[in-house]
């Protein structure tokens, strides 16, 4: 094998590793991925939790995945199926509940039993999040321009950036300055007066950040929730059949169909340099492969800090991935089922359990949460997302089981009282799945298996840093052109012919695969491939 | 009255309180949503619907109107900072067709407004505006309910709606004028078992006919359909569908939101809004009342001249021109405008349309062109016809605004 | 254009605050005839000296000069209208529990080598690039805020002399700024420092004023703001007599430049006629005609009590309406029988601000509890003894302590006739970990909460800045969309206060602003 030759290594099996190494197949380059683990997939996997129980570890729910992507991979003919979420819901320990439909009719009464104004107001949200979704959606697959630049490239990229904004007109350009930087629950009051209708879209503001839901900037966040909305692509948000692992299967099937080769447990040990460039890798096992080309889906404090030796990094780079914000703020629980919980607030033939449970009382709640993190402490009352995808899709449990998948917000990376140990682990499992407890009587006699992660397990298992979940802060600093470092936010590494693929890039985590795509994109322009 | 059976999420249209009886009467079963509820787009046939609107008297379920109650002290400086009428004008008695606007003077919606006491108005209109009421309301010491639920509605347009309403014993209709609502009274009928019920009238209409719309309380509802069709039986009386209706009120020249414009609180795209001003509603606009929201900015767009204007076209041929592009020319090279609202009219025998077309060719008597799309057994022809620049409306009987009515 | 006659005057400015009286001063020198109306007996607007005990008085609100640009005030020329300094340059003191403070300037780290050698390198890298980049910010705040999407090449030369003036910084300090411009200033200071001590105390500058913890997103920006104010050379000046002596100085300056000045005149409402300003009405009912009025005002109180929803767009009022002003800065002043005793700090120490924020991350969890309508037993505070440098402030051998306490929120749960007494409790308890000896020498205090303030000074919501300085809030967007160009959608209506790009503290660049924008408009 050590003989064969690459033109393109890409190290980490990831997502957007794949999807970049998939580009890059299909523009004829030889591409070798190489994975520490025996699976492909990083943090999109499906693996076994318990006997007979498949389960998607870490990411859960596809929403982001750009269409772009799945189309030009052909990830359905791949093997990709996704099956879009029939509801969800939001129970507050008062036993009320808000249930989220998608018929917009049955919304409408939904939310007009907690009131009627926010009934009417949701719409305007609604509108004014697709407003911002399909003015931000045009920058995902672009390279971020350099501010400080004179190439003709960035700054005709500037000039698109300000075209793109101008276009907007005088009203929406100062809605849009004030949407990017105010804080969700300044942006939530300005619409809604019920607590329930906040505390629900809230949540998907701070998943994975190191922000409360009062922190300036987290508003933007929310579009997160509606960027697959845009694409007139029916089940935006939804299940993909058989896990998560199910998006990085088709993405290595269709990388493997157009020539590309995947080596799992071949891990990394460093990537060589010679003479200022990047010339191969050499492995664990101290195997040297070589190729002109080398692509990093870690992120960028893994890559630069621990598999690029530091004399081939000018100092000053080396500070700024030092201090490159990458703390973890996320838990999860996997629970194998015995049967389906009961949720008694929820109404019988309801469709909101198929779909994300949250559990949340209000905005107050959900900062609350938010500065237990900030003391170094996991969420006493916390902000839960849970799913149960077998009641979609059987076949990932044996019959009558269930598998749970629960998120959870905010868990620190690093404990105030002391390191992580099994007991403070479990005692912060316990703490979640009595939340869950409280609003699911059988829940408890039904728990099968529990594994709990924290952000240290996620570091360790799936290798993202400090168990951040979208491989670096998602605020202003370490956004567009300063992500993941002010200068180097076009792909490119401070080395010839080493690129950066991962989440820790424009535009950023989840399961979106934009920064696969555009590291490809990046490659090729400079292999002078792209036309 | 109704009660709900089933809960939303399995059923999220509500039902009207005439819904039972309109289901008993639709013959094809289709039914279309509106505002939250289910109702008859076509009973039995549009062209029956439509002449009994034109030729006879139709009834129409209007419950699904979005109906708000404004009261308080500031009620009428409320409105009259909300809608570009001047409400000062309204007095109890009265009704006001009227549009209301956003801070750039793009249409948010029209509806009217019914004085009903010096600090008590109703406003009807199509779609949801508590959002908007609300922010209007701001610094105002007003009260605002929805009472959708709470007043069923029906409409009855034609010759012999006049007629009709006397024959179900409604004393005194003939005596309402154009744009007024009184209280009135379903007179008792002993043959039916049923008492006196109390009804409000106003002489208003989306027909551009003879017409009166009702409103009762949702547990009257049956007992007015059934009186009504009753004493019809023998005058042709339908109930018809917003099919029969739409025809009706293109030859009236109403527009429609969602067909000839989007509320400017649910546009995406750029550009898409559309102003009083080019919608040929400039006579709804009064910039001497004193502000209202959207004043300077409609201010600015007369001083500038709107860019494009919503003109009635007289279509060549019979082929309606759903759709169609406008083009200045036959050779299609440059782009006039499109049409929002197209039917053939049975009563004028005549194509007609709705469009939006730029300034330079909204004069009357100018001519464009549309592209029209042809379905001939699925094969597909595209047709350029000509078509004129004509006044708006296109169907105005004189009877519409006669009182007493004719007695038909 | 005449100058005044009977009761017709071209200008009519709203309020004599610190906006108001530059304001007024700089339309008269522009050639109207202004009359400037205050509510009050006295001028000052928040920037006002009281009595709050029989022989002590006090600044009720700022108790410290240090915003207002040099340039302001050689225009003002405030010396000649009697404006003197009793402590110029006085230092910051950083407490600490153990008693080693760390007394710090601007320009002089003080005991900070000592304490940790790295970190006084690193403040003087700091200090130097604050300063740069406030170099390039301070343009920005005399600029007005150009329209977007407006054709106008005035507001196009404006944004790209903007940009010019941050590529002018160099690339490595464009970027920079590009980068920390909205971050949160508590992962800044994690960046440069490791004393816990410093990063409070520069944190403090970050927030004072603002409700904003240090870990709010924009923190950055409000400190970045405040440096830029003086290009980064900032210096803490105690006015003689207080700042109610810098209000009489405007107030002489704007005499001097014509303005007529009458206190004790209530404006009920602003008179519009055809849609643009007829002139004021008066609480008395009196009426004043002039065709120009400029409200010193806060922005909701302008807009919708003095002008009123009927004269304005249903949306932008409802911009108005969610202008987040809510203030959390409380004052407690203290008579004291005698020089309080901070074990470990010298006199000259007293003479400057005393710090109590031992780390941002003690500034957040104070913060934490106003998000929830409560305040924290452990508040940050900003105290001075102004009578140690002013005697004149307090009976002989008596002084007074001024204290800003963060964070009290404006709504509190329970009410603030409850609280009031606990909240004073707590911060004399915070002080007295500090001088142990203080509580004993209390003679009498005055707690100003956020409601008191916004009740005493008429500023909505209480706020220092009267409008929340947060990033959304900021230059085009301030204080509204739609009114970021001083100018009201009512033609001849104009604001001038501290809810206008650049903000409040006592600056007087909003004024000035203002006034150039008037008499730009009206040339």
């Amino acid at each position: 094998m050590g003989s064969k030759q690459h033109d393109a290594i890409v190290v980490g099996a990831g997502h957007n590793g794949l999807v970049a190494a998939c580009y890059l197949a299909r523009a004829g380059l030889k591409v070798l991925v190489l994975e520490r683990n025996a699976y492909v997939g990083g943090a999109a996997v499906s693996r076994s939790l318990y006997e007979g129980f498949t389960y998607s570890n870490c990411s859960y729910v596809c929403s982001l995945l750009r269409t772009e992507i799945i189309r030009g991979l052909e990830l359905p003919r791949h093997g990709l199926q996704i099956i879009p979420y029939e509801g969800g819901c939001t129970m507050m320990r008062t036993g009320e509940h808000l249930a989220i439909y998608d018929n917009h009719d049955a919304m409408r009464r939904e939310l007009a039993r907690h009131s009627r104004h926010d009934a009417e107001a949701y719409d305007r949200y609604v509108r004014d999040m697709l407003r911002h979704c399909r003015f931000i959606k045009p920058l995902l697959l672009r390279e971020p321009p350099d501010p400080t630049s004179f190439k003709p490239r960035d700054i005709r990229e500037l000039l698109f950036l300000g075209r793109h904004f101008g276009k907007l007109g005088e009203a929406r350009m100062y809605d849009t300055l004030r949407f990017f930087t105010m804080s969700c629950a300044d942006m939530l009051d300005e619409y809604f007066e019920s607590e329930i209708v906040k505390a629900h879209l809230a949540g998907s503001s701070i998943i994975g950040t190191a922000l409360g839901p009062r922190s300036p900037g987290s508003a933007y966040v929310l579009l997160h929730h509606y960027m697959g909305s845009i694409d007139g692509a029916v089940g935006a948000w939804g299940f993909a059949r058989g896990g998560m692992g199910a998006v990085t299967q088709a993405l290595a099937a269709s990388l493997t169909a157009s020539g590309g080769t995947i080596r799992a447990s071949a891990p990394v040990a460093q990537i060589l340099v010679r003479h200022g460039r990047a010339t191969g890798v050499v492995l664990d096992s101290g195997e040297e492969i070589s190729a002109p080309v080398v692509v990093s889906n870690l992120d960028v404090r893994r890559t630069f800090l621990e598999t690029v030796a530091p004399e081939h990094l000018p100092g000053e780079f080396l500070e700024q991935v030092r201090r490159f914000k990458i703390r973890g703020s996320s838990g999860k629980l996997n629970i194998a089922l015995d049967g389906l919980p009961q949720f008694p607030a929820i109404p019988q033939g309801s469709p909101s359990t198929r779909g994300d449970m949250h559990i949340t009382d209000t905005l107050e709640m959900v900062e609350r949460a938010y500065d237990d993190w900030k003391e170094g402490r996991w969420s006493r009352a916390p902000y839960v997302d849970m799913l149960i995808p077998t009641q979609i899709d059987p076949t990932m449990t044996p019959d009558g089981k269930h598998y749970m998948s629960v998120f959870v917000q905010y868990c620190p990376y690093q404990l105030a009282e002391g390191e992580w140990t099994p007991a403070r682990r479990q005692a912060f499992g316990d703490t979640v799945i009595d939340a869950i407890a409280r609003h699911s009587p059988n829940f408890k006699d039904l728990i099968l298996h529990a594994e709990i992660r924290t952000p240290r397990d996620i570091e360790n298992e799936v290798g993202l840093t400090e168990g951040n979940i979208f491989q670096g802060e998602l605020t202003f600093d370490q956004l567009l052109f300063n992500r993941p470092i002010p200068g180097y936010a076009q792909y490119r590494a401070p080395l010839k012919g080493m690129y950066m693929c991962g989440s820790s890039t424009h535009p950023g985590g989840g399961v979106m695969g934009a920064p696969g795509a555009n590291a490809a994109n990046a490659i090729l322009r400079d292999l002078g491939r792209l036309q | 009255m109704l009660t709900e059976s089933e809960p939303h999420y399995r059923q999220p249209l509500r039902k009207t309180p005439f819904h039972e009886r309109a289901r008993a009467l639709s013959q094809l079963d289709s039914f279309i949503p509106w505002s939250g509820y289910t109702t008859v787009d076509v009973f039995t046939s549009v062209e029956q619907e439509y002449f009994a609107i034109r030729n006879a008297a139709s009834l129409y379920d209007l419950t699904p109107m979005v109906k708000y109650r404004v009261a308080g002290p500031d009620a009428l400086r409320f409105l009259n900072r909300l809608m570009t009428r001047d409400m000062r004008k309204l007095t109890p008695g009265k009704v006001a067709y009227t549009v209301w606007c956003n801070d750039e003077g793009h249409l948010i919606d029209d509806g009217t407004v019914f004085c009903l006491a010096p600090h008590e108005y109703r406003v009807c209109t199509a779609e949801w505006q508590l959002d908007w009421f609300r922010a209007s309301a701001i610094g105002f010491d007003v009260e605002l309910r929805e009472i959708t639920e709470e007043v069923a509605a029906l409409a009855v347009q034609g010759p012999t709606s006049c007629r009709l309403l006397r024959l179900a014993g409604v004393a005194g209709i003939e005596r309402l004028k154009p744009f007024e609502h009184g209280g009135f009274e379903l007179a008792a009928d002993p043959a039916a078992a049923r008492a006196a019920v109390p009804i409000m009238v106003s002489r208003t209409g989306f027909t551009g006919d003879l017409g009166y719309e009702l409103w009762m309380q949702p547990q009257d509802a049956e007992a007015v359909w059934d009186a009504l069709m009753e004493v019809g039986r023998t005058r042709a009386v339908r109930p018809i569908g917003s099919r029969a209706l739409n025809i009706a009120r293109i030859e009236a020249g109403f527009i429609l939101p969602k067909a000839d414009f989007v509320s400017a609180e649910h546009t995406l795209y750029l550009g898409t809004e559309r102003s009083p001003l080019e919608l040929g509603l400039a006579w709804l606009v009064d910039f001497h009342k004193g502000h209202f929201t959207g004043r300077r900015a409609l201010l600015e767009e007369q001083r500038r001249g709107p860019r494009r204007l919503l003109v009635g076209l007289d279509v060549e041929g019979t082929k309606p021109a759903h759709n169609a592009l406008l083009y200045t020319e036959r050779s299609g090279r440059r782009e006039a405008g499109s049409v929002t609202s197209a039917t053939w009219s049975p009563t004028c025998k005549r194509n007609l349309a709705l469009a939006l077309v730029d300034a330079s060719c909204s004069a009357t008597g100018s001519e464009v062109w549309a592209d029209i799309y042809l379905n001939r057994e699925l094969v597909w022809e595209r047709r350029m016809v000509r078509a004129r620049v004509v006044e708006r409306p296109f169907f105005a009987p004189t009877r519409r605004r006669a009182t007493p009515p004719a007695d038909y | 254009m005449s100058p005044a006659r009977g009761s017709t005057y071209d200008c009519i400015v709203v309020g004599g605050g610190h906006n108001g009286l530059v304001c007024a001063t700089y339309l008269a020198r522009g050639g109207r005839s202004v009359l400037l109306l205050e509510a009050a007996e006295q001028l000052g607007g928040a920037a006002v000296t009281r009595e709050f005990a029989p022989g002590f008085s006090v600044s009720a609100c700022a108790h410290l000069l240090h915003l207002m640009p040099a340039a302001l005030r050689r225009e003002l020329d405030l010396a000649r209208h009697g404006l003197t300094l009793a402590g110029d340059d006085v230092p910051s003191t950083a407490l600490d529990t153990d008693g080693r403070h760390l007394t710090f300037g601007p320009r002089d780290p003080g005991g900070l080598r000592a304490r940790a050698q790295a970190d006084a390198d690193s403040y003087a890298a700091w200090q130097a690039q604050l300063q740069r980049l406030a170099g390039a910010l301070h343009p920005v705040l005399s600029t007005t805020p150009p329209r977007l999407g407006n054709a106008s090449w005035r507001d196009r030369a404006t944004l790209l002399g903007l940009g010019l003036g941050v590529r002018r910084l160099g690339r490595r300090d464009m970027r920079e700024l590009l980068r920390i411009g909205a971050m949160c200033v508590h992962d800044l200071l994690e960046e440069h420092f490791d004393l816990p001590l410093l990063k409070g105390a520069l944190a403090l500058d970050a927030v004072l004023g603002s409700n904003l913890g240090p870990r709010s997103p924009g923190t950055v920006m409000s400190l970045l703001y405040r440096a830029a104010a003086t290009r980064g050379a900032e210096v803490l000046q105690q006015p003689r007599g207080g700042l109610g002596a810098l209000s009489a100085a405007l107030a002489g300056a704007a005499r001097a430049a014509g303005v007529e000045i009458r206190t004790g005149a209530a404006v009920a409402r602003i008179s519009v006629r055809e849609d643009r300003a007829a002139g004021v009405v008066l609480a008395t009912g009196e009426e004043i005609a002039a065709g120009t009025v400029v409200s010193n005002a806060d922005p909701k109180t302008t807009f919708l009590k003095l002008l009123g929803s009927e004269h304005l767009d249903a949306g932008f009022v409802r911009r108005v309406a969610q202008l987040r002003a809510r203030g959390v800065a409380a004052k407690v002043h203290l008579a004291l029988e005698r020089l309080p005793e901070f074990p470990g700090l010298g006199a000259a120490a007293l003479r400057g601000r005393l710090l109590v924020a031992p780390s941002s991350d003690y500034i957040e969890r104070a913060y934490n509890h106003s998000k929830y309508g409560e305040f924290s037993t452990a508040p940050m505070l900003e105290v001075t003894v102004p009578s140690m440098a002013d005697a004149g402030l307090a009976p002989p051998g008596a002084h007074v302590m001024s204290v800003i306490v963060q964070y009290a929120p404006h709504t509190i749960t329970g009410g603030w006739d409850a609280q009031r007494e606990r909240f004073t409790a707590a911060v004399i308890d915070t002080l007295a970990a500090y001088a142990p000896g203080l509580r004993a020498s209390i003679r009498a205090s005055e707690l100003l909460t956020p409601a008191d303030i916004e009740q005493q000074f008429r500023i909505s919501g209480g706020h220092w800045h009267h409008a929340e300085l947060a990033l959304d809030q900021f230059f085009m967007v301030r204080p509204v969309a739609g009114a970021a160009q001083y100018h009201a959608p009512v033609r001849g209506v104009f604001l001038c206060g501290a809810g206008c790009h650049p903000g409040g503290g006592v600056m007087g660049l909003a004024g000035r602003n203002a006034a150039r924008q008037v008499l730009r408009e009206a040339a």
